[in-house]
């Protein structure tokens, strides 16, 4: 039943709205006199730029009432403008006149910027060399020292942050889990300011290295095996900003 | 233990020191028993449970919390024979009315020779405790040693602190004079909470909280003599450096940042002073400050490394530390300005030293068979300063580390991986009665206080 009713008022508002249009729909007009149909003419000047610069539209139509361009909107039938696009832009103009409509294009190039000087710090790539290039030095069971096998891998170390003269390192010594908390955090210092010793007399600036001794507080390696421990004897390069 | 030869187990160095002689060899010095007043024979205890004096219900509760701490403080102490409760009369007395002393005393058991009992009350939210000791064995005209009352909120807590204050009269009225431990703190390092924080609990374990909460990593804490501050190391932005917390604010306070490492702070038995390792100058090495951060003074020099300085706890004259000057890490003893070092560990590795209250000891930790084909085990010993005696404390379980005296000099605690993990245990000074304190996470570097 309220179905019904439904479909029946939409019938009637359909029927309704039909009767409407048609009541208002306009006479068919009279028959119009041979138009002209209209010119149109459009350039940039200069119609290349680099990036922020402007340049100057100008055009010209004749039997145009209504011009427009695009992304600019309607304007006089002749006249000029200055624009800046951002990037290298066709502008398009619209004549239209009683006798037709027409168009004319004018393109003007842009010339992107140059590109950026280099960062002066490219972070990134210079954190990616480090980890590629830089090696840990490790040590022997209960020693500070640097031993014979280490020095290829330290004279490396020392090439490397001499011709990155920028890269500042913090040197972590780390022990193997065996003996005392304290007297690991003690040798952990003797390692860490024996690569920073050793790093300095390679001609490496003092002034970019920081040493801190983690003992054997953050291992990188948990298992009670030599070739574990070996691993926890370290001095960790750590590259900082 | 097996794999022992049997002449050297359970040999026994009867002494009648107070505390320790170590005359002995070094040459035969596995499982060399020695300790407290052995040889004199122990205060045969009896230690009744509190009777209630109310009818609260919170008596319950209170009583078993009340009798179960008294007595382990009493079997803790090491200068009792404490006789077992299945040797007890059925009715135990609740005061002095109630006291049969000849079922106590009778002879082959429970053959005691002092009784302590008492009772226990609620009332109010307030807990009332009357405690005796009494000479159940000598036929006097007055038998009370001791009569104390105890009043205080009625919490388990509460109740823990007078049974421990009611053992420590028992103690010192029969230990000859030497205060007991059972209302002592222990201060120590967990990682229980996801860092390594300080944390604190009383010297039974109980009571285990955190102190400081830093999230970085919290090392070594020394509490001062006095018991107003705890000294510790952090790792800072920087490096390591001392921190101090002081309990009278409940905070931390802010203490002198000297760059470097700053590591293993201990205080000089008046309080007026630390010794540290310091890397500031280049290599660790140690040195004196005042207890206020200034008039910083370096003892030792060269390489080291040296670390973990402990001072003579009776004198305050000398200080032993830790060195690797000539390879792996030994003990050595300096006089308090640096001059007079004296190696006193000849081999292996050597770390940890704790001076004993009386001033005589040390007890380190020390892999003394160390080298190719002999992996030896960190193991606490006990070494005589003036003769280098020593005599192993621990035996064939697991790595111990940082021993600690407790205040009575009858006690050490120290941490081990006996379980597989690293937790803290105590024992009595010759290696005995050992009792794990800590169960939840790793825990380590334990620090008695000095009271």
């Amino acid at each position: 039943m309220k179905r019904w009713v439904t479909l029946v008022f939409i019938l009637s508002a359909i029927l309704l709205v039909s009767a409407c249009k048609k009541k208002v729909a306009p006479p068919p007009p009279p028959p119009p006199p041979a138009p002209s149909a209209p010119t149109a003419s459009l350039s940039a000047n200069p119609n290349t730029v680099d990036k922020g610069q402007a340049t100057t539209l100008t055009w010209q139509t004749t039997n145009a009432t209504d011009v427009s361009i695009d992304g600019i909107g309607p304007v006089e039938t002749s006249g000029s403008r200055s624009v800046t696009p951002t990037d290298s832009t066709t502008y398009r103009l619209t004549a239209k006149g009683t006798g037709g409509t027409q168009d004319a294009t004018a393109r003007v190039t842009v010339n992107a910027p140059p590109p950026p000087p280099p960062a002066p710090a490219p972070s990134l790539s210079d954190q990616q060399l480090f980890a590629q290039n830089v090696k840990d030095i490790y040590f022997d069971y209960d020693k500070g020292d640097i031993r014979p096998d280490q020095q290829a891998s330290l004279q490396g170390d020392a090439q490397f942050l001499q011709q990155h003269p920028n890269i500042h390192i913090t040197i972590e010594g780390h022990c193997d889990e065996r003996g005392s908390t304290e007297y690991n955090l003690a040798l952990g210092t003797n390692r860490a300011d024996a690569v920073k010793n050793a790093l300095i007399q390679s001609g490496v600036g003092g002034d970019r290295i920081k040493t801190i001794s983690y003992g054997k507080e953050k291992p990188f390696c948990t298992e009670s095996n030599e070739s574990c421990w070996q691993q926890n004897r370290r001095g960790h390069f750590v590259y900082e900003q | 233990m097996n794999n022992l030869p049997h002449h050297k187990r359970g040999r026994m160095v009867t002494l009648s020191a107070l505390l320790f002689l170590l005359a002995v060899t070094a040459s035969a010095q596995d499982w060399i028993r020695t300790g407290t007043g052995l040889g004199v024979e122990k205060v045969r205890l009896a230690a009744a449970d509190f009777k209630p004096a109310t009818q609260d219900p919170k008596n319950t509760d209170l009583l078993k919390t009340f009798n179960d701490t008294l007595f382990n403080d009493l079997d803790n102490a090491g200068i009792f024979d404490l006789v077992s409760k299945s040797f007890y009369p059925l009715q135990v007395p609740g005061q002095p009315s109630e006291l049969n002393a000849s079922e106590w005393n009778a002879s082959p058991a429970p053959n005691a020779s002092m009784l302590a009992f008492g009772n226990l009350g609620v009332a109010a939210d307030k807990v009332t405790v009357q405690g005796w000791l009494y000479d159940v064995k000598s036929a006097t005209t007055s038998p009370q040693v001791l009569g104390k009352q105890y009043s205080d909120n009625a919490t388990s807590d509460a109740v823990r602190v007078i049974a421990h204050r009611f053992a420590d009269e028992i103690i010192f009225r029969l230990g000859g004079g030497i205060p007991g431990i059972a209302e002592s703190k222990i201060y120590f390092v967990s990682d229980r909470s996801g860092h390594k924080e300080i944390w604190a609990m009383d010297y039974d374990g109980a009571n285990q909280h955190a102190i400081t909460h830093l999230g970085t990593i919290s090392l070594s804490p020394r509490v001062s003599p006095d018991g107003s501050r705890l000294a510790f190391s952090s790792v800072l932005k920087n490096g390591w450096e001392i921190m101090m917390y002081s309990f009278d604010l409940n905070r931390m306070v802010s203490f002198t940042r000297f760059g470097g490492m700053n590591l293993s702070p201990s205080w000089s038995p008046d309080g007026v002073k630390l010794a540290l390792s310091s890397s500031r100058n280049g290599y660790p090495n140690i040195f004196a400050i005042d207890a206020s951060g200034g008039n910083s003074r370096r003892l030792t020099s060269g390489q080291g490394p040296d670390v973990s300085p402990t001072w003579n706890r009776k004198t305050g004259a000398q200080i032993a530390f830790v060195s690797g000057r000539t390879g792996l890490p030994q003990i050595y003893t300096m006089e308090a300005d640096g001059t007079n070092v004296q190696r006193l560990t000849d081999q292996g590795y050597a770390v940890s030293p704790n001076w004993a209250p009386n001033g005589q000891f040390l007890t380190f930790s020390w892999m003394r068979k160390y080298g190719p084909g002999e992996p030896g085990s960190n193991d606490l010993y006990l070494m005589d300063i003036a003769s280098k005696q020593w005599v192993q404390l621990t035996h064939d379980a697991g790595r111990n580390d940082s021993p600690c005296w407790s205040p009575d000099g009858r006690h050490i605690v120290f941490q081990s991986h006996r379980t597989g993990t690293d937790q803290i245990f105590s024992m009595l000074a010759d290696g005995t009665n050992v009792k794990q304190l800590t169960f939840s996470g790793n825990n380590s570097q334990p620090n008695w206080s000095w009271k």
